[in-house]
């Protein structure tokens, strides 16, 4: 009885082991494989209170750029979710980028002074959706890595702490 | 039964009737499918892009009018092949553009309109181009499904799409 018993323990253990095992591999993946990684795009804009943004700028930081629009509700429900990660990494290299899509530039200003936003953000253009390989829907998030290169996308609504394990995973990865 | 395990008995179903109730509660309270989005769209009046591929080779009677109700962004990077801009039906000028375009059209013919800007249950544009083609008297007018969006659904599946303007 007390045999079969620890055998058991000792099954879900093992099991337990591999499934982090293969989680924690999962997470790393994308950040330890970034030779075949697609180059991210450098784009020059003003943002919309008139500032200049110029992605060549954040080189050696963890980019990420958020394409969104103030009238998509799972884009405006996830800015809050971006506006405390800039919080809490920036001082760890962490850049987040709003690129906006047809916004009413009133809207948009609105929007923006309303949530305290902390992070630039620039009317976005075909150009820069083309730069990114095409963006055909919203919301979609690019994650970049220090090495300037593209290790995640995120299309639709998507559990933010997903976003956040791979914002720190890239923040933690050695330079090559 | 003995008292002691009387009373344990009793401890564990009041815990597992606590637990319940929260469990009843917490569904009660979890947030609501957002209002009058596409979800108000009857699963009969929608079409799977497979269903949409095919009707757009049939003939010239039962190949559909495809409208699309989104931000132009999208419409030009890509787009349903033959599909008409529309533009956002959520703005005034969108939903002016379609009423002009759809009173041209037959209202026993069969329409397809679509967006895909956003996720289904958050598309701000499905719901008002569909309810107002149905006001207009429209009988035959259906939504492409796209549960993510364009680009998950439609051009990552490897469906034609076409470019520009």
């Amino acid at each position: 009885m007390s045999r079969r018993f620890v055998l058991l323990i000792a099954i879900a253990v093992l099991a337990l082991g591999v499934y982090e095992g293969f989680h924690r591999f999962g997470r790393h993946k994308a950040v330890t494989a970034a030779s075949g990684l697609p180059a991210a795009p450098q784009f020059f804009a003003t943002d919309i209170n008139g500032g200049s943004v110029n992605t060549s700028d954040y080189k050696g930081k963890v980019v990420l750029v958020n394409f969104w629009a103030a009238w998509c509700g799972p884009c405006a429900e996830e800015v809050p979710q971006f506006i405390a990660l800039q919080k809490k990494y920036q001082d760890q290299g962490l850049q987040v980028v709003g690129v906006s899509v047809e916004d009413d530039p009133e809207v948009l200003l609105r929007f923006y002074r309303k949530y305290q936003m902390n992070y630039p953000v620039v009317p976005g253009d075909l150009k820069i959706a083309d730069a990114f390989g095409g963006v055909l829907g919203l919301p979609t998030t690019f994650l970049i890595g220090r090495d300037s290169r593209i290790h995640g996308k995120h299309t639709g609504a998507t559990d933010f702490s997903v976003i956040e394990r791979e914002v720190v995973a890239l923040l933690h990865a050695p330079q090559s | 039964m003995n008292p002691g395990s009387t009373s344990t008995f009793l401890l564990r179903l009041s815990l597992l009737t606590a637990l319940l109730t929260a469990m009843v509660i917490a569904s009660a309270q979890s947030p609501a499918k957002p209002a009058n989005t596409a979800n108000d769209v009857p699963a009969a009046s929608q079409i799977q892009p497979e269903e949409l591929v095919q009707a757009m080779k049939s003939g010239s009677a039962q190949k559909p009018v495809v409208l699309y109700v989104g931000p132009k962004a999208f419409y030009t990077q890509a787009h349903v092949p033959g599909a008409e801009f529309i533009g956002p039906v959520a703005r005034p000028e969108g939903m002016e553009k379609l009423r002009a375009r759809a009173a041209s059209l037959s209202k026993d013919g069969p329409v397809v309109i679509y967006c895909g800007c956003c996720p289904w249950d958050h598309c701000p544009n499905i719901r008002p181009a569909f309810a107002e083609l149905k006001k207009m008297g429209f009988t035959r007018v259906r939504v492409l499904y796209l549960a993510n969006s364009f680009g998950v659904n439609w051009a990552d599946k490897g469906f034609p799409v076409a470019k520009g303007e």
